[in-house]
């Protein structure tokens, strides 16, 4: 075997280096150096961003094309890397708190395992390794899940996360064994897309429904989203903005490429009706239960499960179009909603409040968290001039470009509910400004990392959206997407 | 030229809009004024640099066997929707781009320092300095669009920072109603602008790709010079109401700077803009916005010059609004006011002279391009000496505390800078050899007049009545009788402090000299240098009339005597009419309260709460009940989940299935 193929990927070498230190430092580093851990992790992922960022694209297949690194792949692995750096930024009050403070290293060491597991889910092109990236970006979630091991609704959350985890790989396996059969004995991407099958069998149907079905869990599409919204509540904070941006991004660009790649032309006709009804129920359901959710952790679920629906727009198109109007989607989605998150995650850490009803009168007290909670509701809801609209306008644009009436349907129904997620955003936005009665939060002083990630994001709200070369970058990189 | 003054030109008032925005209210009055200040004088430099070098430097980037180019120092796609819909943010230099960079930077510095002593001590002065660094951003990015979806931006924020401005005073309600009634009029005239950039664009994206426009973006105004207009006048063919398509985007598009640049009938927001501060008038309502639409016909004048109708729509437009806001400033009492209808009824000289203005020779005539040529040179000279009428009146309000000149009279002998300064911003405006409007007045009736004796002839009458109504000002303040308050009381009126007066006297001394400036080397239509010489007969019959006007002024205004009285009394229902400017706000009021609200907007409101809103309750009310109906599927136990789970997917296999069979 030649090694030298473990130079093609750089990213997941960057990402392994980043973690060995971490974890040596963790285990050998003693007690004074544990204290330097989460900055040494911040600056040293920082640095990963970067790297990552500009590292040349290098258009590589290696291991008999079971892994490729391209623009496409590349541009969406950074995307990535900018919002766990969010995360990490925001979550740095909160593994220094008592209990969390001796088991820090581990918080750093499984997140970045997940990301490693993550990026392999993005370049796989065969299915094996693809299986293997699901499960090493799914598992060890389950152990940050129940990170407040003194919280029983942690230990409750974990327990939901990993039951529908071990569920939804069984699904995936037994589709994928049905596509085993099916192509001829291949599990690479480019064969199953050369297989010709005579006629649409039952064992295809089954195959690609039981796919989706595998890969909607890390999405939570509906309807197999249900365990989004108590493992969101019962997760820490940090951990539910992880899911519900690194995750939920991650799945939908190797969505993208199964099905575009591996079940491409022969097969779109089928799943293409499939994710249609699966999209449509996506947006409504989410929409609709978010509406009357009163703990902001959950209410936040329900947004990201309706947010999926319209990432998942992207796949409808099969094109590099759409793909690049997903990527830059879930750009946009990553610093909107973690702008939410810090702003939760900032108040609970000093109150320990967690329902909107204690958002009333915020901007009395805390007038920049206001600010940015405001901006960050109307960029998920998609008011112009925030990054929000742009991504909502160009994928629907991608959607329409192909000129078919029931797409043009989808994002009719798309619209309508864009107008429902208006209401339950703006509720958000009512209680802060609006919503008569003292202020129930007090005035405080948010922490110096969490501020940063505030502003970050800030920026990204008001900024990917006007300069437009971001979504020009995203969509030239997804031009470039190696079809093997 | 590198990119780096371009992009700075734009950069320094955005940031000093951000950094006196968001972190004034914790900076001391003394530093954001200074910051403010400091941030614009090196705009100035940098603009003069950029301007300087643009017209001196004979760079071959700039001018190429005698002719000024058109360049575009950078231009970046910003959204492409299509191949053709593609809008361009760019920095774009020409004659007519850089002299207004110049004017720009010039008066928003001399209104930077001026606001320094007149707006001292004021509650939001952080607030105003941030405003006055928004709207020159914008000011600048309207000037060096590209194109026209970007011109249409910075149009839209130019009127924002407008509104801002006048509603300064935002307790006053007068102030209030002043910068709603400025923002609606002319947001109502953009609408016809922005219909008329559709047609444009519409025609202009669907002529073929290998045509004369070669594939030409539909917002790029430079790809729509004179040949491909008229190739693209005989393809489209399409008319309406007797005139083509081109003929009605023009003068869809004029109707914007018409609603800028108040003329008649959308002139009427402009007298109530003088709510804001004065030196804000100085700066937006006398020096730079209001020329904006002077500018959009100077912009497209290669366009306007294929369809022909268009400019003599501009020409009557133009001629009529210029006398009838002559005859109002005679008869107001306000300075402001008075100053306010001087700049509606300039600017409508302007926009004669363009009107009258050939894009190619005559046969018989050397003037074809003069009426362009001095159109901008009058906007170059007005701007001067109307910000230096206007900062000296906020001189005389800041002394008097009152506007109207009713409370002065006499001051010359307490004022003495402002007094001269004064005399010299209406010499100037009178058209007085050797003062800067002397020459571009006299060009821009030689340009007239080389049209047709009649427009010449009528705007002589009223260059006329120009000098009348500001030497009856004049007198008025400065002469006049003595207000008897200023003998009594402790509190005498006196010069401003050197903040206020030093650019009085800056702008005195350009005024002075500015006419001596070759402009027709400098800008012209085409780029090619145009020579200049006065028009004996056209010179002496203007001064003529400007000295006989001043003169009348002055038997009638420089001592108290009862011939005002009299002549007021000749007829007194004309002088009340003039008084309260024809009528034209309560014809306003009459159409928008009694056709508008009850007709038109009472059926829009019906609409909008039984339709809009009873749709959006059905739909509120559906999504209420089904979402307490799906409630149960989210039972929080891990079993039902999974169940869910599984039958969704053996579900969707299944229905996918049947449907296939």
């Amino acid at each position: 075997m030649d090694y030298s193929q473990f130079g093609a990927m750089l990213p997941e070498l960057i990402i392994l280096g980043v973690f060995f230190v971490v974890l040596l430092w963790d285990v050998f580093g003693g007690e004074s150096a544990r204290k330097a851990l989460t900055p040494l992790t911040t600056i040293l992922f920082g640095l990963a961003t970067v790297a990552i960022w500009i590292l040349p694209s290098s258009n590589i297949a290696a291991f008999g094309g079971m892994y490729v690194d391209d623009m496409a792949c590349k541009t969406m692995k950074a995307i990535l890397n900018v919002g766990v750096f969010i995360v990490l930024l925001q979550s740095a009050k909160w593994v220094e708190s008592d209990q969390v403070a001796i088991r820090k290293g581990e918080f750093y060491e499984l997140m970045l395992v997940t990301l490693f597991g993550m990026y392999l889910m993005i370049s796989a092109r065969h299915f094996l390794l693809f299986v293997i990236g699901l499960e090493s970006a799914s598992l060890p979630l389950a152990a940050m899940v129940a990170f407040n091991k003194r919280h029983y609704e942690s230990h409750e959350a974990a327990f939901k996360y990993i039951i529908t985890a071990v569920f939804s790989s069984a699904v995936l396996l037994m589709g994928l064994s049905f596509v085993y059969a099916f192509s001829g004995g291949s599990l690479y991407f480019n064969d199953i897309a050369a297989a010709v099958i005579g006629e649409e069998s039952g064992l295809l149907v089954c195959a690609l429904a039981f796919v989706i079905a595998g890969i909607g869990f890390k999405l939570s599409l509906v309807p197999f989203h249900l365990w989004t919204a108590d493992v969101y509540q019962g997760a820490p904070t940090a951990v539910t903005s992880y899911l519900s941006v690194i995750s939920k991004g991650s799945a939908a660009f190797a969505f993208f490429v199964i099905f575009v790649q591996a079940f491409g032309t022969l097969y779109s006709a089928l799943w293409e009706w499939m994710m249609y009804a699966v999209i449509i129920a996506t947006i409504t359901v989410g929409n609709l239960f978010a509406i009357r959710q009163k703990n902001m952790k959950r209410f936040m679920a329900f947004s990201s499960i309706s947010q999926a629906g319209y990432i998942m727009l992207g796949v409808m198109t099969e094109s590099a179009l759409g793909l690049g109007s997903m990527m830059y989607y879930i750009f946009v989605y990553i610093v909107s909603n973690l702008a939410v998150f810090s702003v939760i995650s900032a108040i609970e850490n000093k109150t320990g409040k967690l329902s909107m009803d204690d958002y009333d009168g915020l901007h009395k007290t805390n007038p920049w968290l206001s600010f940015a909670m405001t901006l960050a509701m109307f960029s998920l809801a998609g008011i112009p001039p925030f990054a929000g609209f742009f991504s909502k306008f160009l994928i629907f644009t991608s959607v329409t470009a192909s000129n078919s009436m029931a797409l043009y349907m989808l994002v009719l129904i798309a619209l309508i509910n864009t107008i429902i997620s208006l209401y339950y955003y703006l509720l958000v936005v009512k209680a802060i400004w609006i919503n008569p009665g003292e202020a129930k939060v007090e005035s405080f002083k948010s922490d110096g990392s969490q501020r940063v990630a505030l502003w970050i994001c800030v920026a990204g709200i008001i900024l990917f959206g006007l300069v437009s070369s971001i979504y020009q970058y995203c969509i030239d990189s997804a031009t470039n997407l190696i079809m093997l | 030229m590198g990119l780096t003054l371009p992009i700075l030109i734009l950069a320094i008032p955005f940031t000093m809009f951000l950094i006196l925005g968001l972190g004034g209210v914790k900076m001391s009055h003394k530093l954001a004024g200074i910051l403010g200040i400091l941030g614009n004088g090196t705009l100035a430099v940098i603009a003069y640099i950029v301007a300087f070098t643009y017209f001196f430097s004979g760079d071959p980037e700039f001018i190429v066997d005698g002719v000024r180019q058109q360049v575009q120092l950078f231009d970046v796609t910003w959204l492409a929707f299509t191949d053709r819909m593609v809008v361009n943010i760019g920095f774009l230099l020409d004659p007519i781009c850089a002299m207004m960079l110049v004017v720009i930077t010039t008066i928003s510095f001399m209104v930077h320092l001026y606001s320094w002593g007149y707006m001292e001590g004021e509650k939001g002065f952080q607030r105003y300095y941030a405003f006055l660094a928004l709207f020159t951003f914008s000011m600048l990015g309207l000037v060096v669009a590209t194109n026209i979806f970007q011109m249409y931006i910075f149009w839209e924020l130019v009127g924002v920072s407008s509104y801002l401005l006048i509603g300064f005073f935002y307790k006053l309600p007068s102030a209030v109603s002043a910068s709603k009634k400025a923002f609606i009029v002319t947001r109502f005239a953009d609408l016809f602008m922005l219909i008329g950039i559709l047609l444009l664009s519409y025609y202009v994206s669907s002529t073929p790709a290998d045509g004369v426009l070669g594939g030409a973006s539909a917002f790029n105004f430079l790809m729509l010079n004179a040949q491909p207009i008229a190739v693209l006048q005989s393809t489209v063919g399409a008319t309406f109401m007797g005139a083509s398509v081109l003929t009605w985007a023009m003068v869809l598009i004029f109707v914007g700077g018409m609603g800028k640049s108040a003329m008649m009938p959308l002139h009427i927001w402009l007298p109530d803009a003088m709510e804001g501060p004065t030196p804000v008038s100085a700066l937006i309502h006398a020096a730079t916005m209001v020329v904006a639409g002077v500018y959009l016909v100077a912009r497209f004048f290669p366009m306007f010059c294929i369809v022909p109708d268009s400019l003599t729509f501009i020409c009557v437009v133009g001629a009529i609004t210029a006398f009838y806001a002559a005859v109002v400033a005679c008869a107001q009492i306000d300075i402001k006011r008075i100053l306010a209808f001087s700049t509606i009824s300039q600017i409508a000289f302007m926009m004669v002279a363009l009107g009258c203005a050939y894009n190619e020779p005559v046969e018989g005539v050397h003037y074809s391009g003069l009426g362009y040529m001095a159109g901008m040179f009058h906007l170059f000279t007005h701007a001067m000496f109307k910000a230096l009428l206007f900062l000296g009146a906020g001189c005389l309000i800041h002394a008097v505390h009152s506007n109207n000149y009713t409370e002065m009279g006499g001051l010359r002998k307490y004022m003495p800078i402002c007094h001269w300064t004064f005399l010299i911003g209406c010499l100037a405006i009178a058209g007085i050899w050797p003062l800067s409007g002397f020459f571009s007045k006299d060009e821009m009736l030689a340009a007239m007049f080389s049209r047709h004796w009649f427009w010449g002839a009528w705007m002589t009458m009223v260059a006329g009545l120009t000098a009348f109504y500001m030497f009856r000002m004049y007198f008025l303040v400065f002469w006049w009788e003595e207000n008897p308050k200023y003998k009594h009381e402790g509190h005498k009126p006196h010069d401003a402090p050197w903040q206020m007066s030093l650019p009085l006297i800056i702008l005195a001394a350009v005024s002075c000299v500015a006419g001596f400036i070759p402009f027709g080397e400098l800008v012209t239509f085409n780029g090619e240098p145009y020579h200049i010489h006065i028009e004996g007969s056209v010179a002496a019959t203007s001064l003529t009339v400007a000295v006989l006007a001043i003169a009348l002024a002055t038997i009638m205004y420089a001592k108290k005597n009862p011939w005002p009285e009299r002549v007021k009394n000749f007829w007194p229902s004309l002088w009340r009419a003039a008084n309260r400017r024809f009528y034209w706000d309560e014809i306003y009021m009459f159409i928008t309260h009694k056709f508008i609200f009850n007709i038109i907007c009472k059926s829009i409101a019906w609409f909008d709460r039984h339709i809009i809103d009873g749709t959006m309750d059905g739909l509120a009310a559906v999504t209420q009940w089904t979402s307490v109906k799906i409630k149960g599927m989210q039972s929080g136990s891990a079993q039902s989940y999974v169940i869910w789970y599984f039958f969704g997917a053996v579900v969707l296999a299944a229905i996918t299935w049947i449907c296939i069979l």
